[in-house]
């Protein structure tokens, strides 16, 4: 079959549109964020909203040429792309600049990029890559498994070494591609009761909850019918569980950076820390509940012009969504958020192939993830964890990145009719 | 699980987090109405309430520093709203070219922010700071904070107290940023060294301001507000009625008097003449006076008795005799004769021969050469430099040539040089008592600060040791915690060689040469010296202390330029002595009198030359 060019019709314009709304809708939320009225010119590219403009131009230009590029190129180039996403990570390492504590960034003549953000669309298509093959059983090859989880946690490592607590963690939304994949379901219920054991390992000490843990096992133990089996398999989950929650503590008290520690207390409410971590969950607290129903209109909100919301263009961009627009806004947000990645999920499904699925599978986990955190965080239900809201926060490097990640999938998922047709011919 | 589960529990996941968020929405912009009163409060504003400072009393408890509030004008730039520049002048005092400037220099300071308070003009007066506050409403942006200054109840101890002034770049990065632009710090004396008792802890007030910058409450009830911890109060070992004697007596003269508790070390006065009114360096005009004080020819700023080294003069010879008897080669009964001096070493006329305590009474130069030539030349020692370096040894061990390390800032070391000096001078052994005889009387290569003197009249007075030095007695009542101040420092003199030297010393008060000193009913052990020096009339130096037996006060006088100890430095710690042990110092008018009027200072310009 020589390259095929995808023709208008089999675009998915929803997603395109649902692409655009954001992105239109984020340059404005960029723009009330930072506007001044002494300087109320969207067009000046010195302020952050200007410099957004052009990024939503290059952007536009980047996804263009995706969807003209021949769809087997990301199939056959899946590691090549990986490799030199890895390549840039390890380059930001070695001559990285330093930006607010994070060394991520690498200077390309005056433009700043962040390799990490291009870490997720890489191993998102080595990730297809690798599972698509005939042979591959996810399912049931340990090594197979093994080797996958070795594809997601390179980058992270790198990127961890970078001081990119925000941009590791993003990474961890890979387990729900592999769920689909055929990771056992109960890997999942026990990663989220492990989670639940961290939160409460933070919050009291070690000691009270294994004995916590032993009174549940020997309850258990009296209402079942009691097997050697079952009562050695008890006993070693309350043994492994206590390891982990001492541990837990242990790096917690240990390894962790004080501000790291503090922005998890805070969440916790177990410290108070008006000026750090606190004051900013505070205050875009204060932002987006005196919205009210219906917000302050746009440009009315005051929180922001008095700077009051730190980062307001980029990690708490949703505190102008909910300042200025209030809760029917916000609603508004979240629902076509939904639609989203509701649509992505129904596109993802419809892939004949696996390789295209995989990927889309890691579109929609990694957008959720990101949605899941940043909003989290301006609602005071999440750690200050600094990533940003896709399409919407501020950052070149980031709209580009998602930019690419959604377009391909939505070059890939053009490519599905051609499919069908092609088993006729 | 079949695909299409797997599918569903994910977007049961997705709607799951997405109806959290939205009831979570719901609560904080529907149900919560106090996220609204802090927005249209719609400014938190960060204050910082200043911390007193701690007090400062005499060691009887008699105050001597205090604070005054001051106003300062400060601003966040980015807050500005509408200015009327004009009237913003006009209530200021300032014209446009000053506020242009100013804004030009505060843009320049490190660590401006647009969003960071900072200190717009400094110490307004009280009429200013009421015009402003009528007109607050018009200068958005702009506020008033209340600080405090020093204000200084008597004009004493200037060198003692030190002073305030506002913090350096460098200050601010050394504190982590506790430190802002604009804040005191403690420059110099008491104030610098206990910077960190006096200076308490800021606090941080967060208050609601409307968008008319009125202030609005307090946010959260003050829940996040941190308390200002005010500065310890501090007791300084000085007697301020001494002090205030000892400066009054030094009026128009240059030179120090250092009063020592000798079983404690606590400073009791600490005299630098010419001296200047601590009020002074206060308030606005602190950079010019300051300025003014530097550029003075009588160098006010200078602190002496701790900075500056004299030769000793004839004072040593009390240190000789000590050394002598400890290393074998005097007794109270070694005679020598004096035939008006010793080699090319004059002295005066009195009684020859004589033993060690006569020769103490009367000053005997030709006694002391001996001495130290003995000390030198002791046949004990194969080379002068081992036998030269027991000398420095002791001289050391009575506080000299080193800073003793008293709580106070600029401390100097005096001068006491180590063989290896001598070697480079004259070469290896090629030296020996004669070419340094004059140490022996307490001149040549010996500097000692007036300190210095009052701590070794210290350790005579305690019989072999001293305590360290210091000027704070109590810290919020406290005694100072420092262990240095409660160590004894023992001299190499074994306790049995003091008392006939203490003898001699109180013939000196007795028929000596310093029989002016003698106060009734108190007995006084001192010695006087007569110190040649290249700037000019030799430096009148006395040191004392008294009583004998159980010894209160050990003091050590320096005037500059203005002849035999005994002329001034005697009757001045004579009178001082008084005053601490008695509380009186006027039973001796006509000294009085002529010791207060005496003065010096317009006899320093013609350098008199100076004969034996």
């Amino acid at each position: 079959m020589t390259a095929q060019q995808p023709k208008p019709s089999r675009i998915d314009w929803i997603t395109l549109l649902l692409y655009y709304i954001f992105v239109i809708g984020g340059l404005l939320c960029i723009y009330a964020s930072v506007y001044k009225e002494t300087n109320p010119n969207i067009w000046d590219g010195s302020m952050n909203y200007g410099k957004q403009l052009v990024w939503i131009g290059i952007s536009s230009f980047i996804g263009l040429m995706i969807l003209l590029v021949d769809e087997k190129f990301f199939y056959a180039f899946a590691y090549p792309i990986y490799g030199i996403t890895i390549l840039l990570l390890i380059l930001v390492l070695v001559a990285g600049t330093t930006v607010k504590g994070s060394s991520s960034w690498i200077e390309l003549g005056g433009f700043r990029i962040q390799p990490a953000e291009f870490a997720k669309f890489g191993t998102a298509l080595a990730l297809a890559r690798f599972l698509c093959g005939y042979n591959v059983n996810f399912e049931k090859d340990r090594k197979i498994q093994l080797l996958s989880a070795g594809i997601i946690i390179l980058p992270m490592l790198i990127i961890l070494l970078q001081n990119e607590t925000g941009s590791t963690l993003v990474f961890t939304s890979f387990i729900l591609v592999l769920f689909r994949e055929g990771l056992p379901g109960w890997i999942l219920f026990v990663g989220f009761m492990l989670a639940i054991l961290a939160v409460m390992a933070l919050l009291m000490p070690p000691l009270y909850i294994i004995i916590g843990l032993a009174v549940l096992a020997v309850i258990f133990l009296l209402l079942v019918r009691r097997t050697t089996q079952l009562i050695w398999l008890t006993l070693g989950v309350v043994i492994l569980s206590g390891a982990m929650v001492s541990s837990i503590d242990y790096v917690f008290e240990n390894v962790m950076q004080a501000h790291q520690r503090t922005r998890i207390n805070v969440l916790l409410g177990k410290e108070v820390d008006i000026k750090g971590a606190g004051y900013n969950v505070q205050q875009s607290k204060i932002a987006i509940g005196s919205g009210g129903v219906w917000g302050k209109g746009f440009l009315q909100g005051t929180q922001n012009k008095f700077r009051f919301v730190p980062e307001q263009s980029t990690d708490f961009i949703f505190c102008t969504i909910g300042e200025e627009y209030g809760f029917a806004g916000s609603l508004v947000f979240i629902i076509l958020y939904m639609i989203l990645l509701y649509r992505l999920l129904m596109m993802a499904e419809r892939q004949r192939q696996k390789f295209n699925r995989i990927y889309g599978y890691s579109v929609v986990c990694i957008l959720f993830f990101h949605f899941v955190i940043n909003v989290g965080m301006t609602l005071g239900l999440m750690p200050v964890i600094g990533i940003p809201l896709p399409f919407i926060s501020y950052g070149g490097s980031a709209l580009l990145s998602f930019t690419v990640l959604l377009f391909i999938f939505i070059r890939l998922d053009a490519n599905r009719v051609n499919e069908l047709r092609g088993a006729y011919d | 699980m079949n695909n299409y589960a797997k599918q569903r529990t994910l977007l049961i996941i997705f709607i799951s987090v997405a109806l959290i968020y939205v009831s979570r929405l719901f609560y904080i912009q529907i149900v919560d109405t106090s996220y609204v009163f802090y927005a249209q409060n719609n400014v938190l504003q960060e204050q910082t309430i200043y911390p007193a400072r701690g007090l400062i009393y005499d060691r009887n408890g008699e105050l001597l520093v205090y604070n005054d509030a001051i106003y300062d004008l400060s601003v966040i730039p980015e807050q500005i709203k509408n200015l009327d520049t004009l009237s913003f002048c006009k209530v200021l005092n300032i014209d446009k070219v000053e506020f242009i400037n100013t804004w030009a220099r505060l843009k320049r300071q490190k660590g401006y922010s647009p969003w960071k308070p900072i200190v717009f003009q400094r110490q307004i007066t009280i009429p200013t700071y009421a015009a402003f506050q009528e007109k607050l409403f018009d200068f958005q942006g702009f506020f008033v904070e209340v600080r405090t200054d020093r204000k200084y109840k008597h004009n004493n101890a200037a060198h003692v107290m030190g002073y305030i002034g506002e913090v350096t770049d460098r200050d601010i990065e050394k504190s982590n940023g506790y430190y802002r632009m604009g804040d005191f710090i403690g420059i110099s004396g008491v104030e610098r060294t206990y910077e960190k008792e006096l200076g308490g802890i800021k606090g941080t007030r967060y208050v609601l301001v409307d968008s008319k910058n009125r202030t609005q409450g307090r946010y959260k009830n003050g829940e996040f507000d941190t308390a200002a911890i005010a500065g310890k109060n501090i007791n300084l070992s000085i007697d301020q009625n001494l002090q205030a004697l000892g400066e009054a007596l030094l009026m128009n003269k240059t030179g120090s008097v250092v009063a020592i508790e000798p079983k404690t070390g606590e400073v009791l006065a600490l005299i630098s003449s010419p001296t200047y009114d601590p009020n002074l360096l206060v308030g606005r005009e602190r950079g010019n006076k300051y300025m003014e004080l530097l550029k003075d020819p009588a160098k006010p700023l200078f602190d002496r008795p701790i900075s500056a080294p004299y030769p000793p003069g004839s004072i040593f010879k009390v240190i000789m005799s000590l050394m002598g008897q400890q290393e074998q080669v005097l007794n109270q009964n070694t005679t020598y004769g004096c035939h008006r001096g010793y080699l090319f070493v004059g002295c005066h006329a009195h009684n020859s021969p004589l033993a060690l305590r006569g020769a103490i009474a009367v000053s005997c130069n030709a006694y002391f050469c001996q001495v130290y030539r003995s000390l030198i030349n002791n046949p004990k020692y194969k080379y002068v430099e081992d036998a030269y370096n027991e000398f420095y040894k002791h001289a050391y061990s009575f506080g000299m040539g080193h800073a003793l390390g008293i709580d106070l800032f600029g401390e100097g070391p005096g001068v006491l040089k180590k063989a290896a000096y001598f070697d480079k001078l004259y070469g290896r052994h090629h030296w020996q008592a004669l070419t340094t005889i004059s140490m022996g009387i307490g001149q040549g290569e010996l500097g000692i600060t007036p300190l210095q003197m009052a701590n070794a009249t210290a350790a005579v007075a305690n019989r072999g040791y001293y305590m360290t030095p210091h000027i704070v007695k109590r810290i919020n009542n406290h005694a100072n915690p420092n262990p240095e101040y409660n160590t004894k420092h023992w001299t190499t003199i074994d306790t049995s060689y003091f008392p006939i030297v203490i003898e001699g010393m109180q013939d000196v008060i007795e028929h000596g040469t310093a029989y002016i000193a003698k106060i009734p009913g108190i007995e006084i052990c001192g010695k006087t010296g007569t110190a040649q020096n290249p700037h000019g009339k030799d430096h009148s130096i006395f040191f004392a202390f008294a009583p004998k037996n159980n010894p209160k006060i050990a003091i050590a006088v320096v005037i500059e330029n203005s002849g035999f100890g005994a002329t001034w430095a005697a009757p001045i710690a004579s009178l001082m002595m008084e005053q601490y042990l008695t509380g009186k110092h006027d039973t001796r008018k006509a000294l009085l009198e002529r010791m207060l009027k005496g003065n010096l200072n317009h006899r320093n310009d013609s350098t008199t030359t100076k004969t034996q």
